[in-house]
């Protein structure tokens, strides 16, 4: 795992080493173990390493041999060895043992399509000299990142977008459409990013800059048109197991050693057992707990520990924690996040590396994959109260929805009726299943600054997400319509990325994630809704696939996602104060209207309800937690671009 | 009186749940729910202050829209609640912790 950089220059510049190594200085963090710089002319590829695969013979940027071709990589190619003989096969000569060779030998026999063949985790650059194109392609579902700007001298892409913003060709301000959609839908829809002039290239896409000209294509897409509805429970349970199997031992190809997360869910406890049965070896697996026991899964986690007599490294995550690591943790997503969740990830990653792993096998994308989220099962519960929404024995479903919550449980029926509530509209809406999440995150615009609000008169986030769907969405099951959003969208947007790549590599840590091998997830999507969801019962086929796997303890286990602490991160109630200085400075009257993003009145009402504590429901946890990110986003990116360590907070 | 009550709980609605944003048009009949004011554990902060402020116990059966789900029924249902004899809210607690 490791980042990259690069740029063309679009004038009669010639690339400077200089500038590069700027970028590259930005993402020293997700390539500790080596760097490396190509220069060509107008073009210049960088390369920060983090050495997993051939540790002697890998480094980057990599040439073919006749010197044709550069490569700058980030990522795994996990069927690399399979390729190779075949490459070889036809003739082509290695001379490294690395998945990058690899690519460079796939693109030179398949050109642009080699990506179909690529079973992994990557985004890439290759500058093919000869034809003076540069080619660079991102992962099917989006696991790592690539970021790119365009601007009357040069293109500049990197793996973060810190390492674009040092270019001063590139401006720094917030995209105001960009914060809209993330507090509608929690992440950015792709290209778009929360920064102006800075684009991602969208999962499985693949782009070339040739002759000034930019082309983006899509070379793979997620579809949950045509579930098999043949499909039985038997069959899809066969097929399921043998592919996550393989899924999981092609992720364990490494020259270094590899750990697994272990959550106490049914996912990662799947990933962690077939790890054990295929190595037969001793494991290392780590797991977070939390001192409040709303959020904690400790219990669950040691039942597993029992069971497979892993060696666990756990780490204890309190809410001061949270607080305390917070600026640091919004330099390395680099942009606002609406829940905390990122935070103890990236303490877990950091406990990672100081044990000195740098891979860990994660049970990421089960959820949206095999039907697992909560709002998959408050989707069916919804639609199934407003087909009769004068029932009241069908509305008291809605409680056995969020066990977790005491907060809901507290509620009085006629009230999570009503905020349940459906209405002939919405049973319509392609975008059921996510109404409620994106109404109740849009009642953090409530804080917009009269100047941001004439701004984005008239603009409906929701109207760009639709002008992306596929054009068959609104024919296809509801079931696959909420998968469709939630591994589209949230997944890449957020979980992959601010929650995963983003917190894992600000520690040198790579995550591998079985669920979201290609191969599974065309599988997945023809497992018939009805067999994914049985009624209430969330992945049901993986439910069979874990018998004998894991303890009925786990497998029987009521679903508790992944949350932590909100306002209680960075306010203790009992003082009646913020934990932290930077907080009540980033909140303050006058940041926030520095800013000119939130009303400074109302963030001061917020924060003073924080502090006094008591009561305090869950939107406003989320717009505490968003305004912060937001604050500090704009105090490390634009009113200048550091992380605390680099004084942004003082 | 009735006036006085519902002052003070439109002031803690703009105070503590729209933080002095869109206070204009805010009606006393209108829906908290409908308008998005109050969020899944929202109608506890309601409760928390009703009870605080006027030295009232809300009975789990009377935590409904009909007595919550707006300025005007809230500010009169407190006005049912504090026009019940002394003796009468005793025994209601006493009840309840019994």
């Amino acid at each position: 795992m490791c980042g990259i950089a690069g740029l063309v220059c679009l004038g009669h510049e010639t690339a400077k080493a200089g500038m590069l190594q700027r970028m590259l200085g930005m993402l020293r963090h997700r390539g500790p173990d080596g760097q490396g710089i190509y220069l060509d002319d107008a073009v210049g590829l960088g390369h920060v390493r983090l050495s997993i695969i051939d540790l002697e013979g890998g480094s980057q940027p990599m040439s073919s041999a006749d010197g044709a071709l550069t490569i700058t990589f980030n990522g795994e190619i996990f069927n690399y060895v399979e390729l190779r003989e075949e490459l070889a096969r036809k003739g082509h000569v290695f001379t490294t043992k690395s998945d990058t060779e690899v690519i460079l030998h796939c693109y030179q026999e398949k050109g642009e399509r080699c990506v179909e063949d690529f079973n992994g985790q990557w985004a890439f650059a290759i500058w093919d000299a000869p034809k003076r194109k540069l080619f660079l392609s991102r992962d099917r579902l989006g696991v790592r990142p690539l970021f790119y700007a365009r601007t009357s001298q040069r293109f500049v892409f990197a793996s973060e977008i810190k390492a674009i913003l040092g270019d001063p060709s590139v401006g720094r301000a917030i995209d105001l459409r960009g914060l809209d959609q993330l507090l509608t839908f929690w992440s950015v829809l792709a290209p778009r990013t929360i920064f102006q002039g800075v684009s991602e290239l969208p999962p499985g896409h693949s782009m070339v800059l040739q002759d000034g000209a930019l082309r983006i294509a899509p070379y793979w897409q997620l579809d949950l048109s045509g579930p098999d509805e043949s499909m039985t429970a038997d069959q899809a349970t066969d097929l399921l197991s043998e592919c996550l199997y393989d899924a999981v031992r092609i992720r364990l190809r490494s020259d270094v050693p590899v750990g697994a997360w272990l959550s106490g869910g049914l996912d990662s406890s799947i990933v962690t057992s077939m790890i054990k049965r295929i190595t037969r070896g001793s494991l290392r697996t780590f797991s977070l707990g939390f001192d409040d026991a709303e959020y904690d899964e400790s219990s669950h986690q040691r039942a597993m520990i029992r069971h497979l007599e892993v060696d666990n490294s756990g780490l204890g995550c309190h809410a001061h924690d949270i607080g305390s690591a917070f600026p640091q943790v919004i330099w390395h997503t680099e942009q606002p996040v609406v829940r905390t969740a990122p935070v103890p990830m990236f303490l877990l990653s950091r406990l990672v590396r100081d044990k000195t792993f740098k891979v860990v096998l994660t049970g990421e994308g089960a959820d949206e994959m095999l039907g697992g989220y909560d709002l998959f099962k408050e989707a069916k519960i919804r639609r199934f109260c407003g087909a009769h929404p004068d029932s009241k024995f069908r509305s008291k479903l809605l409680r056995r929805l969020y066990p977790y919550m005491p907060g809901l449980q507290a509620q009085p029926d006629d009230y999570l009726k009503a905020f349940f509530r459906v209405g002939p509209e919405d049973l319509a809406s392609p975008f059921f299943s996510h109404l409620p999440r994106w109404d109740l995150t849009s009642r953090l615009k409530l804080f917009y600054s009269d100047e941001v609000r004439a701004e984005l008169q008239g603009y409906d986030a929701t109207e760009d997400l639709r002008a992306q769907l596929p054009g068959s969405f609104s024919g296809w099951d509801p079931f696959c319509q909420a998968q469709y959003l939630e591994s589209r969208y949230l997944l890449p947007g957020y979980l992959l990325s601010s929650q995963g790549d983003r917190v894992g590599m600000a520690n040198g840590i790579e995550a591998r994630h079985p669920f979201l091998d290609h191969r599974l997830v065309a599988l997945a999507a023809r497992i018939p809704p009805r067999l994914k969801m049985r009624v209430l019962n969330e992945k049901y086929i993986l439910k069979r696939v874990a018998r004998g796997l894991v303890p009925e303890s786990i497998r029987n286990r009521h679903k508790q996602p992944y949350r932590a602490p909100d306002v209680a991160s960075f306010y203790d109630s009992k003082r009646k104060q913020a934990r932290f200085g930077y907080v009540d400075r980033m909140l303050s009257s006058d940041n926030v209207a520095a800013a000119g993003l939130f009303h400074p009145e109302a963030v001061q009402r917020l924060a003073n309800k924080s502090k006094r504590g008591g009561v305090i429901g869950v939107k406003d946890g989320m717009a505490l937690v968003a305004i912060l990110s937001t604050q500090l986003t704009v105090s490390q990116f634009i009113h200048r671009l550091g992380g605390p360590e680099h004084g942004a907070l003082d | 009186m009735a006036h006085s009550i519902e002052q003070d709980i439109r002031g803690f609605i703009v105070e503590a749940l729209l933080f002095g944003r869109d206070t204009d048009n805010l009606g006393r009949a209108d829906s908290l729910l409908t308008r998005g004011i109050i969020d899944s554990t929202g109608v506890l902060e309601l409760v928390s202050f009703v009870e605080r402020e006027y030295d009232i116990l809300v009975d789990d059966a009377e935590l409904v829209p009909a007595n919550f789900d707006s300025i005007e029924r809230l500010a009169a249902y407190v006005e049912r609640k504090r026009s019940q004899a002394p003796d009468e809210a005793v025994e209601e607690i006493v009840s309840r912790v019994a």
